[in-house]
């Protein structure tokens, strides 16, 4: 199933363009651009802000989330929230701290059921079906998630691997495989994951001697083992260098063609980087919901325009 | 659901939280879908659980029925009779005297020695093969079984030489069994557990407080002495409490090393001296004693003594406890914050 | 200020010297406790020499009647054909080894089940009772559980778990009373099963919660995370409660010479379910059982004897102890 979105043609490249600064006086002073200048929008002559982006061949809706609630006792987090998640495309969430967007991004599989005294509301489908009466652990395995500390096992590469290709019970049958036989759909998750290259020499070693970069795409490697349909990744860059988080980008655009990629970023400018559909999250409530020119270009919304701008962060 | 520019700043107003028929809280636990193997496990974690509440309970009430039900309060200042009805005669005075003297003789050579031992490791220990070596040696201690150190004790006091420590007999022989003997060999005991707590804590003295104290043209030895130890006083004192719950516990060695004597018998006219080089027993070679495996046949006493003992060791845990904060070593069971996971 | 001398003060300069004396006093200090240490291992192996000398390597073998030749040595009467020395240690060697064994690996299973009892699935209230309940068990003196051991367990397996017919099967060659292997082992069990649930729990307390939120994520249910990742993690912890708990077995003197039984004897396991109930004596309840009698010379020889053995295996524990440590280090799992 094919959606167009907002009349953009997804398999058109997208033309170059900086963050629209708002000269509203109540607004700011505007960011310089990479470049030193700021001001007044040029395009073409600034820096590429946008990567470049591999063509996805098909745009599938994967999740539905529809009118999702979520609240932690008395307090309501997350309030009243629809949106699609597509294979084919980023969708990223943004908004302040506070606003809701991690606690929504962890409903997608479900892992705020662990905190005691949790509430919801709304349906979330994956492929059609509400993931609440699906069982969990199936549910994890096809929505993964890599999180903002790359938190690899203390075990060795190969094994981090292979301990997401292990457990679950349609794979009792590799519980008990043998390296060998694992070992080709390791190389293949951590050449997906770009990682391979480097590590490829020695699998055994210990993946906590790897860089807080390499750590990371291990662990997005891990989440990739499973076969997921959607990735969930929270913030997965806050930690990292430059160099890494530049990499990290690089590697979620060319995964978004297989699987659908939520990213939770308080990052600005990597929204804009590697974002195919941004949602705006303000207190709870979606603000504005998105292509990414659109809202980066031309916010509907005061709000949006506020914090794109850098009134509140 | 979007909302329109219109809307005020005040956005919490317009949300109506949803009706509570249709908010859902997930239930908590639910292995219902966990294959065979892992529901199993989990049972046999739960049966080991409940197994082990089942046991610490019925000890614990058991020696608190049997205790409480043997206590006089007439035992406690009862000097022990030897006496066929023993059910009726005498109480535990002199143990408890005697685990009294022993703790205190323990204690007063052990924590100086084990404090001084565990300063040097940690703030000199030079050359570095004899602190490796004093540390190995410490570890072995505590390794070894009390049994060896007594009678490791035995030969050494029953040596002539030391025969100013207990009694002669005429003929010369030194019978070696008596408070000092007993005591020391105690200290030996106790040594490890409080230079291994002074070491921890000193290691957990941040560098900053040394290089105060260094900059300020102060010796290391001053430093350590008024500065250090001072600093880490509940660690030593947590340590010497380990070690005088691992002094009162100990049988073996008063059995070896403490002759056999229901009464604490002191050995020539001086008051003090003569009382140390005596013999006498303790709480725990009196519940000993008492058993069917000693000499005694008074199950009675023995409870009562027994439950006296619990209640010290009790006492001194939970000094420990206090002394510690989260109790021994940090020790702290359970996350704060993730509570369960599916 | 006088500043000659390297520009050191004379304030200084004294300060300097007393540190220089109060290291070296330290110093001094700790040869002393080093030396004191190792007079005591060589002197009890010296005196078990004599031991070891006469009856060779066959001092750890089987031969005779332990007691027999005991009483032998402490009455200074030699048994028929053997002199003074002679000494077959096997039946206390195996009493020992079995008691320690079997207690050891009930006690690891189910301390490390009740560990990931107490820290995944216990209730609330449950674990906040039982940690503090486990801390005062682990303190408990041996003398203690010796008397539960020999007022009430033994008895009762005497009464009911012992029938007369059993009795009689062996009353040729040994009496059953309570006081056997399987009393010994329920009880060493207990006493060494709250440090190891204490050390255990603790270790997989500590375990990162972003591990343990890493395996959920990944679609693990908590018994299998459990399993892969916080038990591999707590190894170390695992292995030192091993080495703990068995250094604590072997050594423990009082509560076995009160309960495990009159006789040195050799449990024989093809004795099937009597096997359990007959009577043995493990090496360190033998030495405070024959503690009186340790001016005598060849009683006291073999006393020490075990003593020496005794000391072997707690050195060879903590060195399997720490052995067992080291490989875990490559992958980051500090002990």
């Amino acid at each position: 199933m094919v959606e167009a979105e907002g009349g953009v043609d997804p398999l058109m490249p997208p033309p170059v363009r900086r963050i629209v600064i708002d000269r509203d006086p109540r607004v700011v002073a505007p960011r310089a651009d990479a470049n030193g200048s700021s001001g007044a929008e040029t395009l073409g002559a600034s820096a590429r802000r946008r990567l470049a982006r591999p063509a996805v061949s098909q745009v599938i809706e994967r999740m539905r989330i529809e009118s999702v609630s979520l609240a932690y006792g008395q307090n309501w987090v997350v309030r009243d929230v629809t949106l699609p998640v597509r294979q084919g495309e980023v969708l990223a969430l943004i908004g302040a701290s506070g606003s809701g967007k991690t606690t929504l991004l962890r409903s997608l599989n479900r892992l705020t059921e662990i905190t005691a005294g949790a509430a919801r509301s709304g349906r979330i489908a994956l492929d059609g079906e509400e993931i609440h009466e699906m069982e969990v652990n199936e549910l994890r395995r096809r929505v993964s998630m890599v999180f903002q500390q790359p938190n690899p096992f203390p075990m060795s590469i190969f094994e981090n691997v292979a301990y997401a290709l292990r457990e679950g019970p349609e794979r009792r049958g590799m519980r008990r495989s043998r390296r060998h036989e694992l070992e080709p759909a390791v190389t293949d998750v951590l050449r997906r994951a770009g990682l391979y290259g480097e590590v490829a020499g020695d699998l055994g070693r210990s993946a906590l001697k790897l860089s807080g970069g390499q750590q990371q795409r291990l662990c997005i490697a891990r989440a990739l083992a499973a076969g997921p349909e959607v990735l969930l990744l929270d913030e997965p860059c806050s930690a990292l260098d430059p160099i890494s988080t530049a990499v990290i980008e690089e590697l979620i655009l060319r995964l978004r063609e297989s699987v659908a990629v939520v990213i939770v970023t308080h990052n600005l400018q990597q929204a804009f980087r590697v974002a195919d559909h941004v949602a705006f999250m303000h207190l709870g409530e979606l603000v504005e919901y998105g292509s990414s020119e659109q809202v980066f270009d031309r916010p509907a919304r005061q709000r949006t325009r506020e914090y794109i701008g850098g009134a509140f962060g | 659901m979007m909302l329109t520019d219109e809307e005020s700043l005040e956005e919490q107003a317009a949300f109506e939280p949803p009706s509570e028929a249709a908010i859902v809280r997930p239930p908590r636990q639910s292995t219902r879908s966990w294959p065979l193997v892992d529901r199993i496990g989990y049972w046999l974690c739960w049966v080991a659980g409940i197994s082990l509440c089942l046991i610490t309970s019925a000890i614990v009430l058991f020696m608190l029925v049997k205790g409480v039900s043997y206590l006089r309060p007439s035992l406690f200042v009862q000097s022990p009779s030897p006496s066929l009805r023993q059910s009726e005669a005498g109480g535990f005075l002199d143990p408890i005297v005697g685990t009294f003297i022993l703790t205190a003789i323990g204690i007063a050579i052990a924590a100086p020695t084990g404090v001084a031992l565990a300063a040097w490791l940690s703030e000199y220990g030079r050359p570095s093969w004899l602190a490796r070596a004093v540390e190995s040696a410490i570890e072995m201690i505590s390794g070894v079984p009390s049994v060896v150190l007594a009678i490791f004790g035995l030969l050494v006091f029953s040596q002539g030489f030391l025969g100013f420590l207990s009694q002669n007999a005429a003929n010369g022989a030194v019978y070696g069994r008596s408070f000092i003997g007993a005591g020391v060999v105690m200290a030996i005991l106790a040594l490890p557990l409080i230079v291994a707590s002074t070491r921890e804590a000193l290691a957990q003295v941040p560098d900053r407080m040394r290089e105060a104290s260094y900059a300020l043209g102060k010796t290391r030895a001053l430093t350590t002495w008024k500065v250090l130890l001072p600093a880490i006083r509940p660690s030593i004192a947590s340590g010497i409490a380990l070690g005088m719950g691992r002094i009162i516990g100990d049988t073996a060695i008063v059995t070896i090393l403490l002759g056999v004597t229901l009464k604490n018998e002191a050995v020539g006219s001086t008051p003090i001296l003569g009382t140390l080089r005596g013999t006498g027993s303790t709480l725990t070679s009196y519940v000993y004693n008492n058993s069917p495996a000693g000499e005694g046949n008074a199950p009675q006493k023995a409870y009562a003594a027994a439950f006296v003992l619990l209640m010290v060791v009790l006492a001194l845990n939970a000094l420990v406890t206090r002394l510690t904060g989260t109790g021994g070593r940090g020790m702290r069971w359970w996350r704060p914050r993730v509570a369960w996971i599916r | 200020m006088d500043t000659s001398r390297n520009g050191h003060s004379r304030g200084a300069r004294r300060g300097a010297r007393t540190d220089r004396r109060a290291e070296r006093m330290l110093g001094a200090l700790a040869i002393a406790v080093l030396g004191l240490i190792g007079v005591m291992v060589v002197t009890v192996f010296v005196k078990a020499w004599p031991s070891f000398a006469h009856n060779g390597l066959s001092w750890f073998a089987p031969g005779g009647d332990v007691d027999s030749q005991l009483r032998a040595m402490e009455q200074a009467t030699p048994l028929p054909g053997h002199a003074q020395d002679y000494f077959r240690a096997w039946p206390l060697i195996w009493g020992t080894i079995v008691t320690t064994v079997l207690a050891v690996v009930i006690a690891l299973a189910g301390s490390i089940l009740a560990a990931i009892f107490l820290t995944e699935f216990a209730p609330g209230p449950v674990r906040r009772v039982l940690e503090p309940v486990i801390r005062l068990l682990a303190g408990v003196p041996s003398v203690v559980y010796g008397l539960i051991g020999i007022l009430a367990l033994a008895p009762y397996i005497n009464d009911h778990l012992i029938s007369n017919s059993r009795k009689e099967s062996v009353s040729f060659v040994v009496q059953l009373n309570g006081a056997d292997l399987a009393t010994a082992t329920l009880i060493l069990t207990i006493m060494i099963t709250p440090i190891m649930v204490a050390i255990i729990a603790s270790a997989l307390g500590a375990v990162p919660s972003s591990w343990r939120e890493g395996s959920a994520a990944l679609g693990v249910n908590r018994w299998r995370t459990v399993v892969r990742v916080s038990l591999r993690t707590a190894r170390p912890a695992i292995v030192a409660a091993t080495v703990l708990a068995t250094a604590r077995a072997l050594g423990e003197a009082i509560m076995l010479s009160m309960v495990s039984g009159s006789r040195g004897f050799t449990a024989n396991p093809l004795d099937g379910v009597t096997f359990l109930f007959e009577p043995v004596r493990p090496l360190a309840a033998t030495i405070v059982r024959e503690s009186e009698g340790l001016s005598i010379g060849p009683l006291a020889h073999t006393v020490y004897a075990i003593a020496a053995v005794l000391l072997v295996s707690a050195a060879m524990l903590s060195l399997a102890g720490w052995g067992a440590k080291q490989p875990l280090k490559r992958y980051g799992i500090r002990a």
